[in-house]
């Protein structure tokens, strides 16, 4: 009724007043990210287009130059390689570890709230703490090959052999990770109507059976959201490469940002260094937008 | 409505980006040479006594020239990424005012313009006694007669030995075998195998060189006649039957005679994991009583002896506004009254103070003949450690290639190709 008694320019007022208000709750969020977020993300895409020597303190505009020489890479194509491996494998890894612990603690048994907090505990510690544990652990003298004498094996050494180096470097990111996506899955489990599971038991359907045709398709949204986040994650690897392995052997575990870190910080091509990050913007940006677009395919119902 | 929306969004736009562009203002307003000036020198060093001593310098400076220079900071930066930190504060718009720069990366400094010539300064400053310099030794940092960095340390690499792990294990000692011209690349490896095998702990270790800065292993290779590029940095030279011979007797130290230890192998000559390790003389500070050590020069290889130092040069950055100030206080910093006090650590490039009785009196640990024979008789001649203008791209390129020489039956002869199918395009260029 309030309203009613109103004049139209009085109305105006008011709700200029809450566009004002409004803007100056999102002001800090706003001046925020445009400082730090899509300031630099201009920044590169401009940086990306120039040949940047920082000793020589020269900075030419150089057109499509960087983008051209990315084509002909072989080091870039060896990076997106490495980078493709990576994320495939600690995707499959991940994933399907993390719903496999997901399904095992969500059994009604003593002790299950103690094993999800000891699988999740890895999350809270510091990346980069982490990965040095690991690093002395797979030494060719460490922990893991000294456990492994134990049983009489002779281990290979983890961090300076080709596909051991990828391996270890995975695992690693997997045992870090898993954690998080476990209570993901955990949630969602949780969120399945017994119901259906005992429908599906009474019409005959074995525990596997009513797994994967009644509780994988209940919860594909949420394998959905953690594929995309363990996909986009992957892909912007860095800490566990630099502490690990440098790159190396060879440069079977120099992925994509590492080699972009290369670029930039060792051999000051920042110019180049640029458009690498661009290219991995764009293809994170499309890969993220094809899985989402195609969740009607796969994804039993919109969660 | 939406028109009016609209017009917010981009009037905080720009106010964002006003903001942005004050800020980059007043990092230029911090930089202003009016006024005495604060400087400050980025170093690799983390070594209090070390920084205590350039700090004791750089206080007297300050109180003799208040009018010019309020204050001198001494900014340690991770020895491993070193380049790299200099590299991000330049690009940050933040250079340090003089900087360490190691001899692996003075053909880049010095070719890009980024350092001041400092000769004229040098030349102008009473007492500093240009003449003094040893040639040789400024070599790496000239460049069409300009002189763009000062070698303050021109560290020799020598042998420091665990003379108890040795004796425990019946091994000779190696001044014995210098003394009777049997100190060879062969028989250092043997000692090292035997003691390995004896004590369960490492043999020679090549410090610093960890199956990644492959340029350390220069200190071996130099006496088997190989170096890894041409003269003139146009050539990769890791094919050279040389270079071949020293890769293949390094791969056996490591494989088959175990005088060396494997990848992924970490041993600490200084806690008493090695019997030798080869290193620079400044590494002496890292000894305490703990066991009996000796220093020795290099051992001979097949092209007989060949001293290896490893230098450090300071530079001034010709682009910051106190270029002329952070050179006057380099030239203080390193004159011959300074140079002495700092040969405690850091060899000077000075003739005149090149003597045993001059690094003694600076040098406890060492005695006059393991000065005298490892640091008098090591820099003239030398060779340092490789360097190239493309030093970065080219660590790296052959650093790669070179993992696939550490496995037991690597194909030594097929690595170096390799190698230097990397490293060609990057030389040269």
């Amino acid at each position: 009724m309030a309203t009613a008694t109103m004049s139209p320019p009085q109305r105006r007022l008011n709700r200029r007043e809450d566009v004002l208000t409004g803007f100056a709750f999102v002001l800090p969020q706003l001046v925020g990210s445009l400082l730090f977020v899509i300031g630099p993300l201009v920044a590169v895409v401009w940086y990306s287009l120039h040949d940047w020597n920082v000793l020589a303190n020269s900075f030419t505009y150089s057109g499509a130059d960087n983008y051209e020489r990315l084509a002909s890479d072989p080091g870039f194509h060896d990076a997106m390689r490495a980078s493709g491996i990576f994320s495939a494998g600690l995707v499959l890894l991940n994933v399907s570890l993390a719903l496999a612990l997901a399904v095992m603690l969500n059994q009604r048994l003593p002790g299950t709230a103690t094993f999800r907090a000891f699988f999740f505990s890895p999350v809270v510690v510091s990346l980069v703490a982490w990965t040095i544990v690991w690093g002395f652990l797979l030494q060719a003298d460490g922990g893991i090959n000294g456990f492994l004498s134990q049983l009489g094996v002779d281990g290979p050494n983890w961090l300076r052999e080709g596909p051991t180096a990828m391996l270890s470097v995975i695992v690693v990111q997997v045992f870090k990770n898993v954690g998080l996506n476990m209570v993901l899955f955990l949630a969602a489990l949780q969120g399945v109507p017994k119901e259906v599971r005992e429908a599906a038991t009474m019409d005959g359907a074995s525990p596997w059976r009513s797994f994967w045709s009644v509780t994988v398709p209940l919860i594909s949204g949420t394998i959905l959201l953690v594929s995309i986040l363990t996909v986009v994650g992957s892909l912007q690897v860095f800490a566990q490469i630099a502490v690990l392995t440098q790159g190396g052997p060879g440069t079977s575990t120099t992925v994509i940002v590492y080699y972009l870190y290369q670029q930039a910080f060792q051999f000051q091509e920042f110019g180049y260094a640029s458009a690498v990050s661009v290219v991995l913007f764009v293809i994170v940006a499309i890969l993220t937008f094809v899985q989402w677009q195609t969740r009607k395919r796969w994804v039993f119902h919109e969660v | 409505m939406k028109h009016r929306t609209l017009v917010g969004v981009a009037g905080i736009t720009a106010a964002a980006l006003t903001l942005t562009a004050c800020g980059g203002g007043d990092d230029d307003g911090d930089s202003t040479s009016d006024g005495p000036a604060a400087l400050r020198m980025t170093v690799w060093t983390a070594d209090e006594a070390q920084l205590a001593l350039f700090q004791e310098i750089a206080d007297a400076y300050v109180a003799e020239h208040p009018d010019t220079v309020s204050e001198i900071g001494f900014e340690t930066l991770p020895f491993e990424d070193y380049t790299t930190g200099i590299t991000t504060q330049i690009a940050g718009g933040n250079p340090p005012d003089l900087a360490w720069i190691f001899e692996s990366s003075a053909p880049e400094f010095v070719a890009s313009g980024a350092l001041l010539d400092l000769r004229p300064v040098l030349e102008e400053t009473d007492g500093y006694d240009v003449d003094d310099l040893e040639p040789d030794a400024l070599r790496l940092w000239e460049s069409d007669g300009g002189l763009y960095a000062y070698p303050f340390s021109n560290s020799p690499f020598g042998v420091f030995v665990n003379t108890d792990q040795l004796t425990a294990a019946g091994q000779p000692l190696p001044a014995d075998l210098i003394a009777s011209g049997e100190w060879t690349w062969d028989r250092a490896a043997e000692i090292a195998a035997a003691t390995a095998q004896a004590g369960g702990k490492a043999g020679l270790v090549v410090r610093d060189f960890d199956f990644a800065l492959w340029e350390n292993l220069g200190t071996i290779w130099s006496s088997f006649g190989a170096q890894p590029w041409s003269a003139d940095g146009s050539t990769c030279e890791f094919t050279s039957p040389e270079m071949i011979d020293a890769l293949t007797w390094i791969h056996d130290q490591i494989f088959t005679t175990g005088a060396m230890p494997g990848p992924g192998t970490t041993a600490d000559f200084f806690a008493g994991d090695a019997a030798m390790t080869v290193t620079q003389i400044s590494r002496a500070s890292a000894l305490d009583e703990s066991f009996g050590w000796d220093l020795v020069p290099l051992p001979d290889g097949p092209a007989g002896h060949v001293n290896v130092i490893g230098q450090a040069g300071i530079g001034v950055f010709a682009d910051g506004p106190n270029a002329e100030v952070a050179a006057d206080f380099l030239a203080y910093f390193t004159s011959p009254e300074n140079a002495e006090r700092l040969a405690a650590y850091f060899p000077p490039p000075r003739t005149s103070l090149l003597t045993a009785q001059t690094l003694q009196g600076a040098n406890a640990k060492l005695t006059a003949e393991q000065l005298q024979a490892v640091v008098i008789d090591g820099i003239p001649g030398a060779v340092t450690k490789p360097a190239h203008a493309n030093f970065a791209q080219l660590q790296q390129a052959v650093r790669a290639e070179l993992d696939a020489l550490w496995t037991a039956d690597a194909d030594v002869t097929a690595v170096a190709e390799s190698v230097c199918a990397a490293a060609d395009p990057l030389l040269g260029g």
